[in-house]
């Protein structure tokens, strides 16, 4: 992230002003301006943070009282009694199948929604709805809807001979699992085709005019010209929701929650289980420190291999 | 998908989203009548998808007690009720009133103190370069990066030991915080699109740099201030994780967390959760069309140009 904090710094922009060679000056005439947004970050952002490592290593009682240092004994709990290199492996495919699933299925709707036609305003409003939309809100409607006995979607599916007879979707771990990706794909189309959409508004129109008096086809336009433009809204739509898919809780807890076990637990919703169901705080900090480590890493990856934000302004 | 709909060959098939306004259409050349029936049809597909959770919902909220679990189901009630519009802030699952009541009160105080922290921090790096600027907005991006559902743990730990769980105040204070990196991100694009001239014109005329701000830049920026405020509220109402963690007591949970316990008990009552999520969404996506156009600009920041 820090080529992008200092590409923020950097970008010279129409109405700011050049002050140098005085640091600390600055910085004091700068404090009382970024106090209360800095006090907000390092209290409730930075602090829990490191409060987490530090209780990742001691052995916290039921009733959250440190009874002292722990070593590396969180750790080993957490790797002896919670499968959790099958929690892990769920992990990887909740993300990587959510997020891919999501890019593929917003470009064809932004594509779609970049066109004029009649209605393209309501359209548009309704992609918008399940951003605003409370993700506990809409999840539980689909457990209701998919529910085997009283549920609307589950007769649906029957009446359009999809199925032949209701099914228990969240009531085994693989299905109730493979329910949550489809659920968390549809909560993470609007910000996704929204960002595509801002990104297709950039694609230069000579060039696609050009490119079709040279008669290459509608396929060839969109893979030539269309998609290596939208590369930085791709990219960063792309982290953002591998974040914000990574760190998804609801959704797999509604659906899922009501199965024993592990197997159809990510790290995240295993976090809450342990911190709320077991009240082990100490394990609960361990495995934090795990996620945290895992969205570091993958960030640091991503940006690594695809260098998406080169300007993080205009 | 919509590529292969593209026939004529005078249509690119794409066009910047602002250009449907009708002082511009008259400039457009025709495009072929199946083109657009085929258009309207996908595009009618995919309203109908976004939408049927949520007209599943409000056709829910409306059914009786023993309509909305009847087996097998049935998409119109028998008897329609919107009583239970009323009758559900009574109902025995929850105290919903005082769960829209914490619900508001959080998601208010949250967007306030969110104004009063990301106001000045925006106008300042966006008008300033300045020995730190760099670093601050690095902390911006890391709170972007570390979601309270990742500090969950941490969050409850610290709030423990100030004595704040199950607080209104310990709500507010995470909600401003995690909505930090959008709403600055957004009002920095605002401030720093203010022309320089009329920054150097208040200043001559001895405006110090409060008074610049609120005589001169707040009424230019005002969209992005609308925009900060409704974003955060929004996300405030929606929050989850760390509600869940933080507030205990069933009178201080938020809507979110208290619809999430209704679910697997003995009388379930979706028809008022059906009810409460209405109230609570349909307000929201009101207040999200209205800054739609800004939207993906506050997440990206202008990085996609």
């Amino acid at each position: 992230m820090t080529s992008t904090a200092e590409a923020m710094g950097t970008a010279t922009r129409g109405s700011t002003v050049r002050v140098r060679k005085r640091p600390l000056r600055d910085a004091v005439r700068a404090a009382p301006w970024l106090l209360p947004a800095g006090l907000l970050i390092f209290g409730v952002v930075l602090f829990p943070a490191g409060y987490l490592v530090y209780d990742s290593t001691r052995t916290i009682g039921l009733a959250g009282v440190d009874q002292g240092s722990a070593g590396l004994g969180n750790y080993r709990q957490l790797w002896a009694g919670y499968e959790l290199t099958h929690v892990l492996i769920n992990s990887a495919i909740w993300v990587v199948v959510v997020v891919a699933l999501t890019i593929v299925i917003s470009l064809a709707i932004a594509q779609l929604l970049n066109n004029q036609f009649p209605g393209r305003r309501i359209v548009r409003m309704a992609v918008l709805v399940p951003w605003a939309a409370s993700t506990v809100m809409t999840t539980l409607t689909f457990v209701y809807g998919l529910d085997p006995f009283y549920g609307v979607m589950n007769k649906l599916l029957v009446d359009l001979h999809i199925l032949d007879e209701p099914y228990g979707f969240t009531k085994q771990p693989v299905p109730a699992f493979l329910t949550a990706i489809v659920v968390g794909i549809f909560v993470s189309l609007p910000f996704t085709t929204y960002t595509i959409l801002a990104g297709l508004a950039n694609v230069p129109k000579e060039v696609l005019e050009a490119a079709q008096v040279d008669g290459a086809s509608s396929i060839r336009r969109y893979f030539s010209i269309v998609l290596p433009f939208l590369r930085n809204a791709i990219a960063l739509a792309t982290l953002i929701n591998i974040i914000n898919v990574f760190n998804s809780l609801p959704i797999l807890q509604l659906l899922t929650g009501s199965i024993p076990g592990y197997s159809a637990d990510t790290t995240t919703t295993l976090v809450f289980k342990i911190l709320q169901g077991e009240h082990n705080i100490g394990v609960a900090s361990a495995l934090s420190v795990i996620n945290f480590a895992i969205v570091l890493v993958v960030i640091a990856l991503y940006l690594r291999i695809v260098r998406p934000t080169k300007r993080i302004e205009d | 998908m919509s590529n292969t709909l593209i026939v004529g060959p005078a249509e690119t098939g794409l066009s910047s989203p602002d250009e449907g306004r009708a002082s511009r259409r008259p400039r457009r050349r025709r495009k072929p009548a199946g083109k657009i029936a085929l258009q309207c049809l996908a595009g009618a597909v995919v309203a109908l998808v976004f939408l049927f959770p949520y007209v599943i919902m409000f056709i829910g909220s409306l059914k009786g007690r023993f309509d909305v679990l009847a087996v097998p189901p049935t998409f119109f009630p028998k008897a329609w009720h919107p009583d239970n519009y009323i009758k559900m802030w009574s109902a025995s699952q929850t105290p919903l009133l005082a769960n829209l009541t914490s619900t508001l009160v959080i998601a208010t105080g949250a967007t306030l103190l969110m104004l009063v922290a990301c106001i000045p921090a925006a106008y300042y790096t966006a008008r300033f370069r300045f020995f730190g600027r760099g670093a601050f907005l690095f902390l911006v991006v890391v709170t972007q990066m570390l979601q309270p559902t990742l500090l969950a743990t941490g969050l409850f730990q610290e709030f423990g030991a100030l004595g704040l769980i199950d607080t209104w105040l310990a709500m507010i204070l995470i909600n401003a915080a995690f909505n930090l990196t959008f709403a600055i991100w957004i009002l920095h694009s605002f401030f720093a699109s203010v022309p320089r001239e009329i920054n150097e014109a208040a200043q001559i005329d001895g405006a110090g740099n409060w008074t610049s701000l609120v005589r001169v830049n707040l009424p230019l920026v005002w969209p992005g201030i609308v925009t900060a405020v409704i974003y955060t509220f929004v996300a405030s109402v929606s929050e989850f994780s760390a509600s869940l963690v933080i507030l205990t007591t069933d009178t201080n949970q938020t809507l979110p967390v208290a619809l999430s316990k209704f679910v697997g008990q003995y009388d379930a009552a979706w028809q008022y959760l059906f009810g409460v999520s209405i109230v609570a969404i349909v307000p929201s996506v009101l207040l999200f069309m209205a800054i739609e156009k800004y939207l993906a600009g506050g997440l990206t920041a202008g990085s996609v140009k």
